[in-house]
């Protein structure tokens, strides 16, 4: 990552245009051409810099239902675990965290019901208790980070 | 309030916009709609908040920041709303929600997420973070993730 990637990726983290050549709008301000910002992104993307270039839903804006989630894997289940949840379309991350909770998912569902049964199936396939915490408010949420 | 064109093209976008010059008009041959129809649908939910941004989002770890750490808190629910709204203010929390406590091996109602390069930069945000909340802090912890196992963002279950 040079200092031209880093300038991409601070850029496009604020946001991208809709219009017909978007990314030649985000180029020419770089001094890059539209071919070389492509290059580069596709070249983020698929080292993992970057974990996606789109659209960012709001989940419960398209109606549909979100929770974080959090369960107590066994140190010689855990890789076991993360597999089982992992499988689930409906988890969207899934971090490995330091506490006797030590796996915490995102799942997002079309609706309430939806979310409610994937939970249970992760209880049952995995035999854990699933910690649900649902947002009641939230304050704050900027997905930027400085590269 | 999504139609299904709505829907088609958040379906047609999940996996990411078309890396190719004209993203949107793509887009458009794919769902046999106008590239202006495209457009105008992406803008509208970006107005009403169905969509948050089109953007790159980045993993953490690949731009130096190793110390992710969700930081927990217990603070009085009379006054958590204020609070997290402060808390959220600070230009180094990324997120910060009220969430529900479970008594009693889980006290904690206030989330708040940092992003350090270092241990030390993330400990200065966390000594921040308690410095605001003051005497509403009945007790905290912080949850630095070791590993990311999976970051796919939101997708919707094909039906």
């Amino acid at each position: 990552m040079d200092e031209i990637d880093r300038k991409i990726i601070n850029t496009l983290q604020l946001g991208f245009p809709i219009c017909s050549s978007p990314y030649r709008k985000v180029a020419d301000p770089l001094g890059l051409s539209e071919t070389e910002l492509l290059s580069r992104l596709k070249a983020l993307l698929d080292n993992g810099t970057l974990t996606r270039f789109g659209p960012l839903f709001h989940a419960e804006q398209m109606g549909g239902a979100l929770t974080l989630a959090a369960v107590k894997a066994p140190a010689e289940r855990f890789d076991e675990i993360a597999e089982i949840i992992n499988a689930f379309p409906e988890v969207a991350h899934n971090y490995a965290r330091e506490h006797t909770l030590n796996m915490w998912f995102v799942v997002a569902t079309e609706t309430p019901e939806q979310l409610r049964s994937a939970l249970t199936e992760i209880e049952r396939r995995t035999g854990l208790t699933v910690y649900d915490m649902p947002k009641i408010r939230e304050y704050f949420v900027n997905l930027r980070l400085e590269a | 309030m999504l139609d299904p064109t709505d829907r088609a093209i958040i379906d047609a976008t999940q996996a990411g916009l078309p890396l190719t010059p004209e993203p949107y008009q793509a887009l458009a041959e794919q769902l046999s709609l106008s590239t202006d129809e495209v457009m105008r649908r992406l803008q509208a939910m970006l107005d009403s908040g169905i969509i948050r941004r089109i953007a790159a989002v980045t993993n953490h770890y690949k731009l130096g920041y190793h110390y992710n750490g969700m930081t927990v808190w217990n603070v009085p629910d009379d006054r958590i709303d204020a609070l997290g709204t402060q808390i959220g203010q600070l230009d180094f929390v990324s997120h910060c929600y009220h969430r529900p406590r479970h008594l009693p091996e889980w006290p904690y109602n206030l989330f708040a997420m940092v992003h350090g390069k270092t241990r030390q930069e993330a400990d200065e945000q966390i000594r921040k973070i308690a410095e605001v909340l003051g005497d509403a802090n009945l007790g905290h912890t912080v949850l630095f993730s070791t590993r990311i196992l999976k970051k796919t963002g939101f997708r919707r279950k094909t039906d």
